[in-house]
């Protein structure tokens, strides 16, 4: 039996509901250079707001997407702008799988 | 422990090109990769996958698998042949990603020390730890609550002599309340411990919601089947409905069909947008398992003898 009260109490955020995150931040969270996140960027996969790269500020969720993207790319030895194509078709897929579930015609 | 045949994994024959092993394994890749693949098993088969094309990618490794014969069948009880990796040197230069390979997989290219030599690089040396992913199963009470769940992790760890192990990792996890399935939490700093200066990575669970036996959870929204009678759907009424967090009292209109979705504005899942809730109704019909019963449903066919359930057709 575990003792809940004697475990470390970690602090949590949501990852999506994060706001206002930098370049440098969304680059450590992904343990990737700079210069990838900038890629992500340039093929339209993340798109923060700012302009000037030392003013982007990213969310929780271009974190999220940032992340599979490198993933994909790291597993299936595809190219950004590959990784990034399965990313809006995913996205697509997704949003026709809850069409279909509202329709009813598909239960989980 | 169990034989793996990996040419069967992988659904290459046994004499395969290297060029078949390759393009059977980005076809697999793509097919059960966890971010891709919905199926509940893809993580695990991309594992497997991974670690079957490990070892037919690399010819040295290849080669030694092949040195066990052929007549191994998938699952049975393997015995590694003694003199350990049977005089196979390796080169190495296993990926990061190796570390969780199968027993199977260790007892014959022997256990990756990498976290091991990692661990020896000089004084000098810093680089932050690994982040780590998890997925936790949560109840949808938790989300309208919110709570502190111990959840228990098994994290892979290397010790002195350069064995992995599987360490159970417990901590305490606020839930945030308002959290919904596919959101992650991050925990900073309960990822894998860095070195040297290097700061610990950072720990994120993708949120699940346990399958509930009442509710069903699309985005904020929450969906019940709620159940009337045939009096109550057709006269109206007052019924008491089971939302996560207690009850609500909801008036059906008089009227009412099977499959009306009556909105409980704001009782989904809570937040800065709250869902909403949604009651489906269901109608029940009292048996007629009684000669009083069956009188009843006689009665009311002659009493509704011009009503036509299948005049709509197809509906």
């Amino acid at each position: 039996m575990i003792d809940e009260k004697m475990l470390p109490d970690a602090s949590t955020t949501i990852l999506e509901e994060q706001v206002g995150l930098s370049l440098t931040e969304v680059s450590r969270a992904c343990a990737v250079h700079a210069e990838m996140i900038v890629e992500l960027v340039n093929e339209g996969v993340l798109v923060p707001d700012g302009r000037e790269p030392h003013r982007w500020r990213f969310t929780g969720v271009h974190l999220r997407r940032a992340s599979v993207a490198l993933r994909l790319q790291r597993d299936l030895g595809i190219n950004l702008a590959g990784a990034a194509l399965a990313l809006e078709l995913l996205d697509e897929v997704d949003a026709l799988r809850a069409q279909l579930r509202a329709m009813g015609a598909l239960r989980d | 422990m169990e034989f793996k045949d990996y040419y069967a994994i992988m659904g290459v024959a046994r004499d395969a090109t290297q060029d078949e092993i390759k393009r059977a394994y980005r076809q697999l890749a793509r097919k059960y990769h966890p971010d891709v693949s919905k199926a509940p098993d893809a993580e695990a088969r991309f594992k497997e996958i991974g670690e079957a094309y490990a070892v037919l990618k690399d010819l040295e490794k290849r080669a030694a698998y092949d040195q066990l014969g052929s007549d191994w069948k998938a699952g049975q009880d393997f015995r590694p042949p003694p003199g350990g990796s049977g005089g196979f040197e390796f080169s190495g230069g296993g990926g990061a990603d190796d570390r969780d390979f199968s027993d199977f997989f260790e007892s014959i290219f022997g256990r990756r020390d990498e976290g091991g030599r990692h661990r020896q690089a000089g004084p000098g040396h810093h680089a932050r730890g690994q982040d780590h992913h998890a997925k936790v199963q949560i109840d949808l009470e938790d989300a309208y609550t919110g709570a502190t769940r111990a959840i228990t992790l098994q994290t892979p760890e290397v010790d002195e002599q350069g064995r992995v192990h599987l360490r159970k990792h417990t901590l305490n996890v606020t839930i945030p309340r308002g959290i919904r399935a596919g959101q992650h939490i991050r925990l900073a700093g309960q990822g894998m411990p860095g070195l040297g200066q290097g700061g610990a990575g950072d720990l994120y669970l993708e949120i699940e919601f346990r399958p509930h036996p009442h509710y069903r959870v699309e985005q904020r929204d929450v969906y019940f089947d709620l159940r009337v009678a045939p009096w109550e759907a057709a006269l109206g009424a007052a019924v008491e409905v089971p939302v996560p967090n207690g009850t609500v009292e909801l008036k059906i209109p008089a009227g009412a069909t099977a499959g009306q979705k009556l909105r409980l504005k704001g009782r989904g899942i809570p937040g800065s947008t709250p869902g909403d809730f949604y009651a489906v109704l269901q109608i029940a019909l009292p048996p007629a398992d009684t000669d009083a019963g069956r009188m009843f449903y006689n009665k009311m066919a002659e009493q509704f003898k011009s009503f036509n359930p299948r005049a709509t057709p197809g509906v």
